[in-house]
């Protein structure tokens, strides 16, 4: 059966790996360094939030092989705790945002310990439905606002100094965070912790009979790329400045599955990219509104049948580099 | 975004008479839900309310240079919020308008708050826009939750229904419909008998309709809306409900909902709305041209609120001879105006953002009695515009002292 | 008349029949997904839009030829059958060597496109359609008001929901289809023509789907997102019954629809989750479901 994840990559040699990826950084760093003052901050911010939000799902099914239906119940529930410690309890942003990653690795740990206990589709139901009743909490919970959700959550000063009401500002801010954090999943890849991860999702069976306790290495790759879901979530609540029930719904869940499939499963570049095209896809779709639940559909089904490595699958396929 | 329409002026060339018109130019968005479940509601039809709304005020006051565009916010506020950023920073529109779902609704109040600019929401229902959220920037046309609980609640008791049974959609919106509605009917001296409360997004209501027929009360409220709504009146109709003597009152519907259901399912529903096709011959003049656009569609009220809504505020801007910059100074000169036009007649705008006027009861017709098509509704009352809307001191809005 | 937890036995009766007609239609729909997963290993995502599809050829069927509700049972589930055989060869086949998810993403991917394309020509407000008049009314069993409608949807799912578990499971044809999923290189060096009958399988699973549609297309909404709100649940049943075994999702689908009702009736906000609790539960005690083979 051929594994989700291309096998080429493994077989690249390891000084070639670290050229083409630092090469990569590199380009993106410039990139969004650039690209604040060529195109609409606030919108680079989203897509940075959300490039983010993909990486980490992409840790959890492109290095151990788990596909997890359920990644909106991390984004949503840190973006909802986020913006009520900015507005409700005054809290300066970072603490908001560390408020909203805390809550989001809690469900993960939660989540986590219970689905990990089995595998393949029935890992992604379970993960599915408790998505699905946490959505039904969030509808009915009072403190989410509901259907409006909660709005007007302040910017907040930066350790109670840097004001982020200007989007520069709170560019440079959003850059910063979504470094650190793509930052440290390239260090989880690339760790010895990493390899067992990418031991277990080629043949488990075999990690285990090497002595290693699998379950607790897909519980912390569960919890992590929980957490990291959940920076991304807290975040984009104080960049756009509200937390609403779209974040917690099973199709923002399809989404975050669509932009990694696109960008290229198990490729570190892959989910940023995707989440851009993505969203500028929405963005730039939206007067022909209609079509964009149809043009998703295709691009899905596209990528299922011809681009299955994604888009820098497919280039990193093509130039046998490593990205 | 798509730019639909530039309307050009025959402008500043008329040499006829000295003091030639001071020149206009504006630049209005229409942010709506063009793709999912709202689309029928606003969608399209509110940019082709627009664009007339522009055709018909352009062509009486020829200086006056519009220019239209419109974007999908496909219910998500995230959307919404970053198109009206993007729109009112970037692309220097003036007004946003239309935005049915009050959590977009809310968060773009906000944006123009932020951004000084205008706001008029016609498609949102949520009464807190022009509640405890209210702000200078944002005016609230064609209807809220309140006007629809009152409007609804109160009528109906005064012509006979005077045992309630809620049946809410277990959500805020739903809950916040049923507890108004609730307070107007024991207010005009009804009483509830009962009450349920569906999950949001219910696909059978058999058991609550069951639990409905067997309070025995006259009337059954339906604290919910859209998908909800549509199927609780389809499978009221399949348990006899209506024929066995009890009437269903829908607390948000609209013609578009009428339509989908057909009049042998939707026969003796009684509601509220603002505006009704049909109503009166400058209403049905209004929606043959709609319709040269929007072939098979009826509109809303929700569509004459945009025409309306822009209709007004071209009429402020001239006022302010073309200074539309300072989104304040546009609200509080709308609101110093009195409002007239084709659709609503003569209005006002409260100080609170809150377009008053009169709102009517309306009744699903007979399939027997129906003429022709698109002939839904027979006119049960007028509720005055004092009346049909919450009391101003009731509102909690900041900007209302005292 | 006695009371049960402060519901009178009457109400309670109303609400278990009421459980037992919601239970049929989940059962109609997880058929399908259980017969196109145990014969296939094909997660048909698409389930949800190709029961849609179903109520909406009812529609169309109406509106264009004139015929009504009976002639739709029998032409709307063959027409959808078509479009699923046509999914079949030009799309699925290429992904039965591959992982699961692989089927999963590419059914989504239809599913959403099957969606906006009925969403952009029809709107999302709904279509009216109603019963047909030969099944309108209905009698007053004493403890409840039955429609005539709901009678026959219960009669006509158990027909087809037996119908095909005896064909399946104790037919040669059957025998076939499910010896041809244990081992189809076997099973075609009999001569047997395994490609079709996974293709014929495939067009069955859908036209049960659309089936399940035009049944639905009288008393709820026919609109483009009615198969998306009810797909999520199906999925739950089919899990909790065990992905392959037809017997498992008829019986768990009538049972998960009663548990439904009787929720509806004690706890009615909790009606949504209730589901997917028991599927969390039945997932962490019993993997392979409550029938299930596979692990």
């Amino acid at each position: 059966m051929e594994r989700v994840v291309d096998p080429l990559a493994v077989r690249t040699p390891s000084a070639l790996r670290s050229q083409s990826e630092t090469i990569g950084f590199l380009i993106m760093v410039a990139a969004l360094v650039i690209a604040p003052f060529v195109t609409y901050p606030l919108f680079l911010m989203q897509a940075m939030c959300f490039a983010l939000f993909a990486c980490a799902f992409n840790l959890l099914i492109g290095y151990v092989g788990l596909l997890s239906f359920g990644h909106a119940l991390y984004f949503g529930w840190a973006s909802y705790l986020s913006a009520y410690a900015a507005k409700a309890w005054g809290l300066t942003p970072e603490l908001a945002i560390l408020t909203g990653t805390a809550t989001a690795a809690v469900c993960g740990l939660v989540a986590g310990s219970l689905a990990i206990r089995r595998q393949g589709i029935y890992f992604s139901m379970i993960t599915l439905a408790l998505a699905q009743m946490m959505y039904f909490f969030a509808l009915q919970a009072k403190f989410t606002g509901g259907e409006d959700g909660i709005q007007a959550v302040p910017r907040g000063h930066l350790f109670g100094l840097i004001d982020l009401k200007n989007d520069m500002v709170m560019y440079v801010v959003v850059l910063a965070i979504f470094l650190a954090g793509f930052g440290f999943i390239h260090r989880i890849i690339h760790s010895p912790f990493g390899e067992v991860l990418k031991a277990i999702r080629e043949n488990e069976s075999r990690a285990i009979s090497l002595g290693y306790k699998t379950d607790r290495y897909k519980l912390m790759a569960f919890v992590l790329s929980a957490t990291l879901a959940g920076v991304a979530g807290a975040t984009k609540a104080i960049v756009l400045q509200l937390a609403s029930l779209t974040d917690v719904n099973w199709p923002m869940s399809g989404e975050v599955v669509l932009m990694t499939l696109v960008g290229g499963l198990g490729t570190i570049f892959g989910p940023v990219v995707g989440a851009f095209i993505i969203l500028v896809m929405q963005f730039k779709l939206a007067p022909i509104g209609e079509w964009v639940l149809v043009i998703q559909g295709v691009i899905f089904v596209a990528c299922v049948l011809l681009f299955r490595r994604g888009i820098i699958g497919e280039i990193a396929n093509k130039l046998r580099i490593r990205l | 975004m798509r730019k639909t329409l530039g309307l050009a002026a025959l402008a500043a060339v008329l040499a006829c008479g000295g003091a030639s018109a001071q020149q206009v130019n504006v630049k209005i968005g229409v942010l709506s839900d063009m793709s999912s479940l709202y689309a029928d509601i606003g969608g399209p039809g509110s940019v082709a309310a627009a664009k007339l709304a522009i055709a018909d005020f352009t062509k009486d006051n020829p200086n006056v240079k519009v220019e239209l565009i419109s974007g999908d916010h496909q219910n998500k506020p995230d959307i919404g919020s970053q198109i009206a950023n993007q729109w009112y920073d970037v692309d220097k529109v003036d007004l946003i308008i239309d935005t049915p779902n009050s959590g977009v609704a809310l968060a773009v109040s906000q944006v123009a708050n932020q951004k000084n600019k205008i706001f008029i929401v016609s498609g949102a229902a949520a009464s807190d826009i022009t509640g405890p959220k209210c702000n200078a920037n944002t005016i609230h046309w064609t209807y809220d939750t309140w006007m629809l609980a009152n409007g609804t609640g109160t009528a109906i008791v005064k012509t006979g229904g005077d045992s309630w049974f809620f049946l809410t959609a277990d959500y805020a919106f739903g809950h916040a419909l049923e507890r108004d509605t609730m307070a107007a009917v024991e207010k005009a001296g009804g009483k509830v008998v009962g009450k349920v409360r569906h999950p949001l997004n219910t696909n059978d209501f058999s058991s609550f309709l069951l639990q409905a027929q067997s309070s025995k009360a006259k009337v059954i409220g339906l604290a919910n809306a859209g998908g909800d709504t549509i199927n609780s009146i389809k499978q009221a109709a399949e348990f006899g409900i209506v024929k066995g003597g009890q009437s269903l009152a829908g607390l948000l519907v609209f013609a578009s909902d009428v339509a989908a259901l057909g009049l042998p399912t939707a026969q003796g529903l009684v509601l509220t709305e603002t505006w009704y096709w049909d109503m009166n011959d400058a209403n049905r003049a209004w929606t043959k041209r709609w319709q040269q656009e929007r072939q098979g569609k009826w509109p809303t009220m929700i569509h004459a609120g945009v025409y309306a809504g822009i209709t007004h505020y071209l009429k402020a801007a001239v006022a302010l001879k073309g200074n539309v910059s300072d989104g304040k100074a546009v609200v509080a000169q709308m609101k110093s105006m009195p409002t007239d036009d084709p659709l609503f007649g003569k209005g006002t705008i409260r100080p609170d953002g809150r377009k008053v006027h009169p709102a009517y009861l309306l009744e699903v017709k007979k399939p027997s009695d129906s003429k022709y098509p698109g002939d839904f509704y027979n006119v049960r009352a007028t509720i005055p515009a004092d009346e049909a809307f919450r009391p101003l001191k009731e509102g909690n809005c900041p900007l209302v002292s005292g | 008349m006695f009371e049960i937890f402060g519901i009178p036995s009457q109400a309670l009766f109303g609400q278990l029949l009421i459980g037992l007609i919601n239970g049929s239609f989940y059962a109609l729909l997880s058929l399908g997904l259980a017969v196109i997963f145990g014969m296939l290993n094909i997660i048909n995502f698409s389930h949800g839009a190709q029961y849609m599809m179903g109520a909406f050829a009812a529609y169309l069927i109406l509106q264009y030829s004139g015929l009504g509700y009976w002639p739709a049972l029998i032409i709307a589930p063959v027409l959808v059958g078509i479009t699923g055989i046509i999914i079949e060869r030009l799309f699925l086949q290429w992904l039965y060597k591959l992982d699961h998810l692989y089927g999963l993403l590419l059914t989504f991917g239809l599913a959403l496109i099957l969606e906006g394309v009925a969403r952009n020509y029809f709107g999302s407000a709904g279509l009216p359609y109603t019963v047909p008049e030969s099944l309108q009314g209905g009698r007053n069993l004493g403890f409840m008001f039955l429609p005539n409608y709901r009678a026959w949807v219960i009669a006509a799912s158990l027909g087809v929901c037996i119908g095909t578990w005896f064909v399946i499971e104790r037919t040669r044809l059957g025998a076939y289809l499910r010896a041809a999923t244990e081992n189809p290189t076997l099973v075609r060096a009999f001569g047997i023509n395994v490609p079709r009958m996974i293709t014929l399988t495939y067009g069955f699973g859908v036209a049960l789907a659309a089936f399940a549609g035009v049944m639905a297309a009288p008393i709820y909404n026919v609109s483009p997102q009615m198969g998306s709100e009810l797909i999520i649940v199906v999925f739950a049943v089919v899990v909790i019954g065990g992905m392959g075994s037809i017997l498992g999702a008829i019986i768990t689908g009538f049972g998960l629809g009663v548990v439904e009702g009787l929720t509806k009736v004690f706890f009615p906000e909790a009606s949504n989750t209730v589901i997917f609790v028991i599927m969390a539960i039945v997932l962490l005690v019993r993997p392979a479901g409550l029938f299930g083979r596979r692990a």
